[in-house]
């Protein structure tokens, strides 16, 4: 047996390693350049937690996590909403063409969401894009997807579209695993579609709602290819510290700012483990009590 | 470029005992007709974006302004455009496609085989340390990629592989949900009893886990597969900071330049590149939606053991 205990370690390894190397070495290196700053005179000087200082000071970044913090906020729970109701259509087997439907809505999620910036982008167009076109012939007044107050919401369209039938599927999926027991026993009960929705369905869905929850944090908080295309057709309203992730694209590659750039990434990462860890705790606490 | 001899090998669906039981039965024949009007709506709003897309890419640059986005133009120009989209620049858009393809794929297979026997290793070994290093990694699925992407691109820098493939790819094999997901697979899919007799049959651990267990985990790796290769298709960020050589672009920031210049050609119509965006655009996602609607009942079986243990 001494040949089995050596055998989990080496199954291990190589995912262990890599993930040394490709993990927490950059975010150890990241730690280390983020305490440090180039002078003009004396080169590269150690500060301690100077760039911090400056970063928690620094409206731009600031500007930028408020705004993925709204996006947040009303981007998330729209976007679970729709998938968990899809997916309780999809389970009730009370749909025609389920199998297509399913699949349709899951679809987007293939595309790549520079391509999906550039297809709602073009559709959001005020000059020659179909809902404009369409207002136009209706004489109805054009939406400007594109101006300053639409944009968030325009942005929260896009992300919505391009997950909300992965979302969907995980629950599904999570929906197909509860035993068909549970249901004939509700229904000896004498539970409807609704009761057994919410008394059986529901429980069942909890670990993956919280899993997709917790992706959503993580993708939110670091939004940057749908606002970085966009700002291609909408220069004048989106900045390049739009969101927190192109402010430090934007220190590190049109700045040269590496070690300030190092400091907002650092803090993007701590924000969003900080976020994911009270969505945990807050969704935790509401099971218990 | 092995993208498929890992999924043929577990083809044969030895599903064992968990997640989905195929073919559950479902109560009543009842359907409901408002029901599924209203997911045809909801449908039609998912896959608006998708005809246009396929529309857009019949008309020429002129046409995409002046005719209505939602219908054809008069002269419909599919084959046109799509040879033009492949000769633009000495064929630089094909390219663009193999690379996606080498890159996507490499880090695909990689990231599945990483996980598949990482997550066994967790899930059927005890070790010192196991505890300890399983939650390190599960923590680290908080750690958003794009926050590392640029402390990665920095580190990179410093050991001169950044503008190579290895930049887009290494990072690309470390997937920890993808280990998690595995382990939590591996839990059930490969019975412990299976493993015994195995051993008592005088079958080494490496044989046992290349015969038996990878067979066993299918599903499971072909969900992690799947995803990572979606993941790496349609990653933007990090080949857009590691990148600066066009030859080694993939579509994602091969597009997106394209479309910069689109839109730096002045006044739309005058440029003749946004067909070409369009029409690269839809070659670009044709390949993930194969794969994901031939591998669905893989995908699926597999997602539903994640989403459901905790």
């Amino acid at each position: 047996m001494r040949r089995q205990r050596a055998a989990g370690p080496l199954f291990v390894a190589p995912f262990m390693v890599l993930f040394l190397l490709l993990f927490l070495a950059p975010l150890g290196y990241a730690a280390y350049l983020s305490l440090f700053q180039e002078r003009l005179i004396g080169g590269t000087a150690f500060v301690g937690l100077d760039n911090y200082a400056q970063a928690l000071s620094d409206p731009q970044f600031l500007h930028g996590i408020g705004r993925v913090a709204l996006f947040f906020v009303f981007q998330v729970p729209v976007m679970l909403l729709l998938a968990l109701v899809f997916a309780l259509a999809l389970d009730s087997g009370l749909l025609r063409l389920a199998r297509v439907i399913r699949l349709g809505i899951f679809v987007p999620y293939a595309v790549p969401s520079v391509v999906a910036a550039l297809m709602w982008g073009y559709l959001y167009g005020p000059d020659f894009g179909p809902f404009a076109q369409l207002s136009r012939e209706l004489s109805l007044p054009v939406p400007d997807f594109l101006s300053e107050g639409w944009m968030l919401g325009s942005l929260a369209n896009i992300v919505t579209w391009e997950f909300v039938g992965y979302n969907m599927i995980i629950l599904y999926a999570a929906l197909r695993t509860v035993p068909e027991e549970l249901y004939e026993a509700a229904a000896v009960d004498g539970a409807g579609a609704w009761r057994t929705a919410w008394s059986i369905k529901l429980p069942a869905l909890r670990p993956a709602l919280m899993l997709t929850l917790l992706f959503s944090v993580i993708g939110s908080f670091q939004l940057f290819n749908e606002p970085k295309l966009l700002m291609n057709i909408a220069p004048d309203v989106i900045s390049s510290s739009y969101t927190a992730n192109l402010y430090a694209y934007t220190l590190a590659f049109t700045g040269q700012q590496v070690n300030y750039a190092a400091t907002v990434s650092f803090l993007l990462g701590l924000v969003i483990v900080i976020a994911s860890y009270a969505v945990l705790l807050t969704a935790n606490r509401r099971r218990t009590s | 470029m092995t993208t498929t001899t890992p999924t043929a090998t577990i083809a044969e669906p030895t599903r064992p005992a968990p997640a989905t039981p195929p073919g559950r039965r479902r109560r009543g024949p009842r359907r409901s007709t408002p029901l599924t009007i209203a997911m045809l709506a909801a449908l039609a709003y998912f896959l608006l974006p998708l005809c246009w897309l396929l529309i857009a890419s019949t008309k020429s640059t002129q046409d995409l302004f002046n005719s209505f986005g939602l219908w054809f133009s008069h002269t419909p120009q599919l084959l046109t455009n799509v040879r033009e989209t492949f000769t633009q620049d000495d064929g630089v858009f094909v390219r663009w496609l193999l690379n996606t393809v080498l890159y996507a794929g490499v880090s695909a297979v990689g990231a599945a085989l990483l996980a598949a026997a990482g997550g066994y290793g967790f899930a059927k070994f005890r070790f010192r340390g196991d505890r300890t290093a399983f939650n390190l990694v599960l923590g680290a699925v908080m750690v958003p990629t794009t926050a590392l992407a640029i402390p990665t691109y920095l580190l990179f820098a410093k050991a001169g592989l950044v503008n190579t493939p290895w930049a887009v790819v290494l990072p690309s094999l470390v997937n920890p949900f993808g280990l998690y997901l595995m382990r939590v697979y591996a839990q059930d899919a490969v019975p412990d009893s299976v493993l015994e007799a195995a051993r008592i049959d005088g079958a080494g651990e490496a044989r046992i886990f290349f015969r038996i267990a990878l067979r066993l985990l299918g599903p499971g790796l072909v969900t992690v597969l799947l995803f990572t290769l979606v993941a790496t298709w349609n990653n933007y960020f990090l080949p857009l900071i590691m990148l600066n050589d066009p030859d080694l672009y993939p579509i994602t920031v091969g597009l997106s330049s394209w479309a910069a210049q689109a839109q730096n050609g002045g006044a739309g119509a005058s440029s003749d590149m946004l067909a070409l965006v369009v029409t690269g655009s839809l070659i670009s996602i044709v390949p993930l939606v194969v794969a994901f609607l031939l591998l669905q009942r893989y995908w699926q079986s597999g997602l539903a053991a994640g989403g459901v243990k905790q």
